[in-house]
């Protein structure tokens, strides 16, 4: 089984435990074998690059060394943030006397470079959409309408990123549609929500994600779903805000994607951590089993109906 | 509109510094507004993304570090992503702020100590702390009441540790900083 070096990021220590937990219990599903990087670090998240690309790019550094010695075949983490500077860091250190001045503040130098990843890219790329809906014939996520919200960072810039398109990404439609969700048409799939501001400009994240909640709730979702953990929080977490500054009250659950996945593999609600979410997530789930129930109920009657028609025919 | 007498105040040197650290053509700027239009933060800045390309091409030094556009960038990629010249607006607006903290400019103070704050937590504990982070902002800022409101939301969720996740290499993270600083005097 391919060997994979995790990256889990410092917030799914904290504010998106549940992001972790769950992409590691469907991971461990899906049989994509997740190793985490002994003793990782923080990757310095946007202050570092704010304040200097030598220094954001070593702390992203110190933990691609570490992967060096765990012979995987990626380097990869649930988080866009981190994605990013790990992907930067390895994009501007293809550059030798970069990679140079890098290692200079290194403990333990970089020496090869390593593939970098999302955990998305590699349940899309290797796992795959047709392989999820084989494993599923039974639709599990049928009547859940969703807008697939993927935050800026994870496709951008193409060059750099390196997956999936830059404007109007799909792999976590794909996976959604596979466990038979509807997939609505997000045309914000890609705008910021206000990232990192939400504390000291909290003004501008109400404003940005009253934006994107709006448009969920103006295409009938039950839910958006993520794959990011700054933009679950925002959406989240800050519902209130949001709504606030729209005006108007949202009641729309923000799922992390692997908490879909986890929930149509039949994998216990604890370890997804759905009681983590701050808007209930009962919300969507109940209106996907009603939906469900409707369904089974119409076929049900067109089913006697057409034992009524042969009857009366015999 | 904003008249600008570039013969009095470019500065070249400036223009050169910026070109150097971005490793971009500013001069590549012909305004189509294309990064202006996709970004976000627009309603939120004093000077509009296209704006700063255009101050910088005519040198305007003190203009770009002091104004609050430079801090509000969230580097989401929309005007590197869609610029027609493939200059990395995203990347320049990151120098622009690399200089304005070297010069002592900081117009939006608490973005500034927010992303202070965050390092500072990762030089001491090799990970973010996320409680300590936002006590100590509270703390260096005055702001008592930042997200009062969602205290009641998020705690009782037990996503937040009172402690630190320390880890055992925090003093090679440390090291990182200590020298970073180094390459800096």
């Amino acid at each position: 089984m391919t060997k994979y070096a995790y990256y889990p990021g410092c917030s799914g220590q904290g504010t998106s435990q549940e992001y972790d937990s769950s992409t590691r219990a469907v991971c461990r599903a899906l049989g994509v074998n997740l190793v985490d990087i002994p003793d990782w670090s923080c990757c310095g998240s946007t202050p570092a690059h704010t304040v200097d690309h030598l220094l954001s790019s070593a702390l992203a550094a110190r933990n691609l060394a570490l992967a060096e010695d765990m012979d995987a075949a990626a380097v990869i983490t649930p988080c866009p943030s981190c994605l990013t500077n790990l992907k930067a860091a390895v994009h501007r250190m293809s550059d030798r006397e970069f990679r140079l001045q890098v290692n200079k503040l290194l403990d333990k130098p970089v020496d090869r470079s390593t593939p970098v990843k999302s955990v998305l890219q590699v349940l899309a790329e290797d796992v795959g959409s047709d392989a999820v809906a084989e494993m599923l014939p039974n639709k599990p996520l049928a009547g859940l309408k969703l807008a697939p919200y993927y935050g800026c960072i994870m496709n951008r810039p193409p060059e750099v990123m390196q997956f999936d398109d830059h404007e109007n990404p799909t792999a976590m439609d794909k996976l959604m549609a596979a466990l038979g969700a509807e997939v609505l048409p997000f045309p914000l799939k890609v705008e910021c929500c206000g990232a990192s501001f939400g504390i000291p400009r909290k003004d501008i994240v109400a404003k940005l994600s009253g934006k994107l909640l709006e448009a969920a709730a103006g295409l009938g979702a039950h839910a958006v779903v993520t794959a990011c953990p700054l933009c679950q929080m925002n959406l989240d977490l800050r519902q209130g805000q949001a709504s606030a500054a729209m005006g108007r009250k949202f009641q729309l659950p923000v799922f992390y994607y692997t908490q879909l996945l986890g929930l149509a593999l039949g994998i216990p609600q604890s370890e997804l951590g759905l009681s983590k979410l701050c808007v209930n997530p009962r919300l969507a789930l109940d209106a996907m089993y009603a939906a469900q129930a409707e369904k089974r109920e119409r076929e049900a009657k067109s089913e006697a109906d057409k034992q009524t028609l042969k009857a009366k025919a015999a | 509109m904003e008249v600008v007498d570039i013969h009095a105040s470019c500065d070249h040197e400036f223009i050169a510094q910026v070109e150097a650290e971005s490793e971009q053509k500013v001069r590549l700027c012909y305004q189509c507004g294309n990064c202006t239009a996709g970004c976000p933060y627009t309603f939120a800045y004093d000077i509009p993304v296209s704006q700063v390309m255009r101050l910088l091409q005519a040198g305007q030094k003190v203009r770009l570090l002091s104004c609050k556009s430079i801090w509000l960038c969230a580097t989401c990629e929309s005007c590197t992503t869609r610029c027609p010249n493939e200059i990395d607006v995203a990347r320049i607006m990151d120098v622009l702020r690399h200089m304005a903290r070297r010069e002592g400019y900081a117009t939006e103070k608490n973005v500034k100590t927010f992303w202070d704050t965050f390092l500072d937590s990762v030089e001491k504990h090799g990970r973010v702390f996320e409680m300590g982070l936002l006590a100590t902002y509270v703390a260096k800022t005055g702001r008592f009441w930042t997200d009062m409101d969602l205290g009641p939301k998020i705690l009782p969720k037990g996503k937040l540790s009172f402690k630190p996740h320390e880890i055992q290499g925090k003093d090679k993270v440390a090291e990182i900083f200590k020298r970073f600083r180094e390459t800096q005097q």
